[in-house]
């Protein structure tokens, strides 16, 4: 339990204290890391499976070595290699999955909601890792951790996401969760890139880069989808580098020395940020891999650990 | 039992490790660790004392078992963990395991797993204020400042006040009776 929840699928859900139950749980984890043997026996006999209907290769082995950092088994199970190319449904493939009993279920999905949807129809906890454009809820905990080991702290901190705010669920858990620990937030992209009512959640809308970065403690710089290139959002990749892209220059100029750039990965060099940028001082994205694993840990044991499952009584 | 008599146990117990260590021929691998977090305010007192009688203060740690918990199935929820900090390598050391109250030994079980999964000591010994017997596992401390008869019920307290000596106690509730 994390709080008052059995499952993990939205940070809207979830309120600050149980977000830093999370976030606390999560620094005892990343000492876990670093020890010479990186392995402890706390979910030893639980399992966990990687229900992955969607790409990816960060977040799934993230949530892997957390889990076997955890002594938990883990199986990982791929959509395209699965009876879903056969054609069965997404209930059915989750509770035939469920009958193998596992503790926890991480589940990616193209379509917002699924998580969700498949938590209602299983008995054991659900993990979302990712669902449409609705939420990714461990990637903004782990945004949240970076933040607060950078910076100590997010209250009264300054966070600005660029990028394509209206498809990205990063941008949605970052909203979700870092203005419950005190952080203003900044939202800068193209016009056509902003969810209209977005100022709803306490953020303001800057289409002006250096508006939104200037005197900001952290930037969230955001993956441009390649499939949105080309469609009427965005013209180019050129113009969308020139006006919402950090190069040297602009980061040089603009950016307070301690400002902080996180990146979800995998970064498009040259688009959203240049490769001085991303591999530059500023930049935060290899310390967000690892403590991503921390994160999910610490997720993983709240959610499986202590409780037994209702699957198992 | 009051704060004079267990600065007086402490002493004795800082003593004996001494006497040991040197017999040993461990004066200078000798290493401690508290088990959080009863164990830490503890061994930071043996520390002190150990530093007056061999010369030297060993190095300290300190280690938090709840991921090493053989109940996690039976806590209502999961419990909350410490940090664990081993500033040193525990590689050939003789360890000095401290706790503050020895009971069912499950604590230790998971404290020995723990410890030897940052790496193989030469020996480890196992130091507590108090032994109030009950033990589960076949587990016995190697120096114990006071042992009591204590029926299963029974909570024993161990209150160390660092700067306020004074304060220190170690109280046994009666529980009830079956």
């Amino acid at each position: 339990m994390i709080g008052r929840h059995k499952h993990c699928i939205a940070l809207a859900d979830y309120s600050r204290e149980e977000i830093l139950e999370v976030l606390d749980l999560a620094v005892s984890m990343k000492e876990v890391l670093r020890r010479p043997i990186k392995k402890v026996p706390s979910l030893r006999g639980r399992s966990i499976v990687n229900l992955f209907f969607e790409a990816s290769t960060r977040t799934r082995s993230s949530f892997e070595i957390a889990a076997k950092t955890l002594s938990a088994d883990l199986l990982n199970w791929t959509a395209s290699a699965s009876s879903v190319t056969k054609g069965e449904t997404l209930i059915d493939t989750a509770r035939n999955l469920e009958a193998m009993r596992p503790d926890v279920l991480v589940i990616r999905h193209a379509a917002g909601g699924a998580p969700r949807l498949v938590a209602e129809h299983v008995g054991c906890a659900v993990v979302s890792a990712g669902d449409g454009a609705h939420e990714h809820p461990s990637q903004g905990l782990l945004d949240c951790f970076t933040l607060r080991e950078k910076l100590g702290t997010l209250e009264g901190k300054t966070v600005a996401i660029v990028g394509d705010i209206s498809h990205s669920r990063v941008a949605r858990s970052d909203l979700h969760s870092m203005p419950k620990l005190g952080a203003k937030m900044r939202l800068c992209g193209p016009p056509t890139m902003i969810p209209a009512g977005v100022e709803a959640l306490g953020a303001t809308v800057h289409y002006d880069l250096r508006e939104a970065v200037e005197g900001a403690d952290a930037i969230v710089m955001l993956r441009i989808q390649h499939e949105r290139i080309g469609d009427p959002l965005i013209p180019g990749t050129r113009e969308y580098s020139k006006f919402w892209g950090l190069n040297a220059k602009k980061a040089a100029e603009w950016l307070k020395p301690s400002c902080v750039i996180l990146h979800p990965g995998p970064v498009n060099r040259g688009v959203e940020l240049s490769p001085e940028v991303a591999d530059g001082p500023h930049s935060v994205i290899l310390d967000q891999v690892q403590n991503g694993v921390a994160v999910r840990m610490a997720i993983l044991y709240l959610l499986a650990g202590g409780t037994e499952s209702e699957a198992k009584a | 039992m009051n704060a004079a008599e267990i600065e007086r146990l402490v002493r004795r117990i800082g003593k004996d490790v001494a006497e040991r260590a040197q017999g040993a021929g461990a004066g200078h691998d000798l290493a401690i660790v508290g088990i959080r977090r009863g164990g830490v305010h503890l061994a930071q007192r043996l520390r002190r004392e150990l530093g007056r009688t061999l010369g030297a203060e060993p190095p300290l740690g300190t280690l938090d078992i709840a991921l090493y918990r053989d109940d996690l199935a039976n806590q209502g929820a999961a419990p909350v963990i410490g940090p664990t900090d081993i500033p040193f390598p525990i590689q050939g050391k003789t360890i000095l395991l401290v706790d503050d109250v020895l009971y069912t030994g499950r604590t230790v079980r998971a404290a020995l797993d723990e410890i030897v999964d940052f790496g193989r000591p030469r020996r480890v010994w196992l130091a507590v204020l108090v032994d109030r017997g009950g033990r589960e596992l076949p587990i016995a401390a190697d120096f114990a400042g006071a042992r009591l008869e204590c029926a299963d019920g029974d909570d024993v307290q161990v209150q160390l006040v660092e700067g306020g000596a004074a304060e220190d106690a170690v109280i046994v509730k009666p529980g009830r009776r079956s």
